[in-house]
């Protein structure tokens, strides 16, 4: 068996279907985990108060926003040099939950900006840059959705996310090109973590589960976007599929 | 602790509460507004399939 077969829509919908339910259950496990160790367990941080847990949401929202724009753009790339149908589908998916989390992290970085820096809004280099980031996923979106020829609309699509992905390292390096008011990076893959564990870990707990729920969404959302595209030119494995699927034929 | 003190947040609950808040508002409505595409998405190609087969039919 290859895995390339599931470079086809129609192999990778029951694939993603098998999956959805392990990524969304194990991602309410570690919620369930993150929010009683992050707002309940952890001690109050002597500098900062209580407001410090907002950290425990905005890091993991921060990291995913940028790290599912790598993802889509690696797609792009994918889309537009082997022409895969499922690489855009995969980009469309992810847009949204993309766009979520950048959002989130530019909303929970103010409101623990106005108590910590005395601003809801500053306009410092990662501040900025994440902007540009939410930017680009809606421009995106609405550039994808602007064009009527599917086909064009995959190929602008990815193009806008490829040239945007310059915004990547720098929003990742700002904090140390720039002199930010953004504080630079807590929490390393190379150094130790300039954090206690009690803190650092429902930070993680809270970080996994995002991982898994953007994974979970992402795969329900592609599956939905394979019917919506797919339904019309290649009737036969759909109903083939639906044929299968007992709670759909039977409502 | 007292529920209270713990709501209060040190008196910063609002900053505190309004990130949960907003983070957990986002993920429910994500939820809700992709679960009707699906629904609609499944509408579309299970009327499609029900086309498909009345045609074969009446072959």
């Amino acid at each position: 068996m290859s895995l390339y077969k599931y470079a086809s829509p129609a192999a990778f919908y029951p694939l993603a279907g098998k999956l959805i339910p392990w990524f969304a259950g194990l991602a309410t496990i570690f919620g369930i985990i993150g929010v009683y160790l992050g707002p309940f367990a952890a001690p109050t941080d002597y500098q900062q108060g209580e407001v410090y847990r907002i950290l425990f949401i905005h890091v993991p929202a921060a990291s995913i926003g940028m790290f599912i724009y790598v993802v889509m753009a690696i797609y792009g790339v994918l889309a537009l040099t082997f022409n895969t149908r499922l690489s855009a589908m995969m980009m469309e998916a992810l847009a949204p939950t993309g766009a979520i989390f950048t959002g989130l992290a530019l909303w929970t970085g103010s409101m623990w900006g106005k108590p910590t820096w005395g601003t809801y809004w500053v306009w410092d280099a990662r501040v900025t840059s994440t902007l540009i980031l939410l930017f680009l996923y809606i421009g995106y979106m609405a550039l994808v959705n602007a064009i009527e020829d599917k086909k064009r609309a995959d190929k602008a699509g990815a193009l806008l996310v490829i040239v945007g992905s310059v915004n990547i390292p720098i929003i990742h390096y700002s904090v140390t090109w720039w002199n930010t008011l953004h504080q630079g990076a807590s929490v390393t893959v190379t150094a130790a973590p300039k954090m206690a564990s009690v803190m650092l870990t429902p930070m993680l707990s809270i970080g996994i589960a995002c991982w898994l729920y953007a994974i979970a969404i992402s795969l329900v959302r592609v599956r939905a976007i394979i019917l919506e595209r797919e339904h019309g030119r290649n009737a036969a494995w759909v109903t083939a599929e639906f044929a299968t699927t007992k709670g759909v034929a039977a409502s | 602790m007292n529920w209270a003190e713990f709501f209060s947040m040190g008196g910063r609950g609002f900053y505190v509460w309004g990130s949960y808040g907003a983070f957990a508002i986002a993920i429910i409505v994500e939820i809700i507004l992709l679960r009707a595409r699906v629904k609609h998405a499944q509408a579309e190609a299970m009327a499609e399939m029900l086309a498909e087969k009345s045609k074969g039919g009446a072959r």
